[in-house]
């Protein structure tokens, strides 16, 4: 089977601000129907590649390669919107489509429907927004303020609108922030049908070092340069979290266990490994 | 009541041209806190009477110019990270307020009526006004038709916004142009010193009233109509101040709806 070329490509991404360097050699390739995890303790740079990637912010130096017309689902760590702003949850979804987009659902064309949609209403696909609800569990919320949703509830529809637009690369910036373990399990199992429902390549950031989604096909650890890379290891076959999550009381399924193998020679700092468990000439390589 | 004079009927057509094009940029300022912004061009606006003064030039293309020239510097200033953009507005705002005074001063031989450009003057509205008026009013008229969304979108998250494909810079430098120039041509009517009000007032009374973002802008619409109507006409019989006047109605209905509960 030939490799399908990659969504996104990252090839020696180096960014300094003001001489300090903040990104350095960084290189990573993201294929559709692949899930990476970018970890990395705070101030490690992953919010500066997130927007490298993204095209918000140009590298000091390397380079980004996007495949031709890429359609990118972003879904922003988090998002303050003024009080002043009157927008219901469903709005905010909708203002995800984009604007004149015609769908087939848009049949009817009355004199009044012409006349609104004049200005501001563009024609939605109702079904696939019903859908996404639905499957995030928001139908209830739809008619409500956005300002007024609770934290969890927030996260789901920034998803919720990141899937609207049918994105062939999903970004995910720290999706399961203020989440309890097992709304994270669930936003897990929902991600990873995600995957292959749609077929697409998604690019999750976490904070958590250890514990990251199981069905994530490379996991990459950023401290200014990735320090290591690799599979995570399931909670059944982690003793020590596996006590963890039987005293938690709640399921793992979904959540994974990522053990870290950073170079000593490279790496001064561990993620709470000792060093006799880093085998020699552990290579950047995934 | 005697039959309207001639200024009145320019005057009435002018202020409503202003409200109707007010309104739409103030739902805006009000939703993006730029309140400050609108201020510091209102401003500037009076250096550019100054300057038109100095070089005995038509006044109204120079208030259009410098604020224009503003509104870009601003625009280009906003990304300088190592001053709030509060800061940086606040010495614009009156870094270009005492130019203004200074070079107005230095004019003994020109008789001008200051407080006529701080307050606003019925008076002073001509047609060239009102054609310009019009030309904004065109221009607002096909930005907002094409990007109403993507300026939601913006408001909503730049970032987000950017990664949806809005080109998110030119759409905000095109909005704050306009904004420029209609701050530039309400100074006449209602002054330096109240044009922010105009924009903002009306956009904050209707909130009370509106559950989306459309109903908003309607809503303010009406409101910023309402008052400049009303303003002026308080302004006529009872010989008020033009600027104030519509100030004072446009605070009376959002005193008025501040008792209702939003919803």
């Amino acid at each position: 089977m030939a490799i399908p070329s990659p969504l996104i490509e990252a090839i020696n991404i180096t960014q300094t601000f003001d001489q300090k360097t903040v990104l350095s050699q960084v290189s990573l390739r993201i294929h559709p129907k692949e899930i990476v995890t970018l970890i990395g303790p705070n101030g490690a740079g992953k919010s500066t590649l997130l927007k490298i990637l993204l095209g918000l912010t140009p590298p000091t130096s390397g380079q980004v390669k996007v495949k031709k017309g890429l359609k990118i689902g972003f879904m922003p760590q988090k998002i303050q919107i003024d009080a002043a702003l009157p927008m219901s949850v469903e709005r905010f979804l909708k203002l995800g489509f984009k604007p004149n987009q015609p769908t087939h659902n848009a049949q009817n064309h009355s004199l009044k429907k012409a006349l609104k949609n004049l200005f501001f209403s563009a024609a939605y696909d109702s079904t696939r927004l019903k859908k996404i609800t639905k499957e995030l569990n928001l139908s209830a919320l739809l008619k409500q303020p956005i300002q007024q949703v609770s934290g969890g509830e927030m996260q789901r529809i920034l998803l919720a609108r990141a899937l609207i637009r049918e994105p062939e690369l999903l970004v995910l910036d720290e999706p399961v922030q203020g989440v309890d373990i097992k709304g994270q399990a669930e936003l897990y199992q929902y991600i990873n049908q995600i995957r292959h429902q749609y077929g697409c390549g998604i690019l999750m950031v976490s904070h958590d070092l250890h514990i990251v989604m199981q069905h994530t096909d490379q996991v990459l650890c950023l401290n200014q340069h990735i320090c290591c890379s690799g599979h995570p290891k399931k909670v059944s076959e982690s003793p020590e979290y596996q006590t963890l999550f039987s005293s938690l009381a709640t399921p793992s399924e979904g959540i994974a266990i990522y053990e870290h193998h950073h170079d000593p020679t490279t790496c001064e700092h561990t993620h709470g490994q000792t060093q006799d468990t880093i085998p020699p000439n552990d290579s950047k390589a995934g | 009541m005697a039959w309207f004079p001639e200024f009145m009927t320019l005057a009435l057509i002018g202020g409503l041209g202003l409200a109707l094009i007010a309104a739409p940029l103030g739902v805006f300022v009000v939703w993006q806190r730029q309140s400050y912004f609108g201020a510091t061009l209102a401003h500037s606006a009076l250096l550019g009477v100054s300057i038109g003064l100095f070089l005995e030039t038509n006044l109204t293309l120079t208030v259009v110019v410098v604020s224009l020239l503003i509104a870009w510097a601003i625009f280009q200033l906003s990304h300088y990270k190592q001053l709030s953009s509060d800061t940086l507005l606040g010495i614009l705002a009156h870094s270009s307020l005492a130019f203004g005074l200074i070079i107005i001063s230095l004019q003994d031989s020109v008789q001008i009526d200051l407080m006529s450009y701080l307050f606003g003057d019925i008076l002073s509205i001509n047609t060239t006004d009102l054609g310009l008026i019009a030309l904004i009013g065109v221009l607002i008229f096909f930005f907002y038709r094409k990007h109403w969304q993507d300026l939601l979108n913006i408001t909503l998250n730049p970032e987000l916004a950017h990664v949806e494909g809005v080109a998110v810079k030119k759409v905000q430098l095109q909005f704050i142009l306009l904004l420029a120039l209609m701050i530039a041509l309400s100074m006449k009517i209602v002054g330096v010193l109240l044009v922010t009000s105009l924009l903002i007032i009306p956009a904050a009374a209707a909130r009370r009233l509106a559950n989306t973002p459309e109903k908003m802008l309607w809503i303010s619409l009406v409101l910023a109509s309402l008052s400049v109507l009303i303003g002026l006409w308080l302004s006529y019989v009872a010989d008020l101040p033009t600027g104030p006047a519509i100030v004072m109605v446009a605070t009376l209905f959002f005193l008025l709806l501040l008792t209702k509960k939003a919803p």
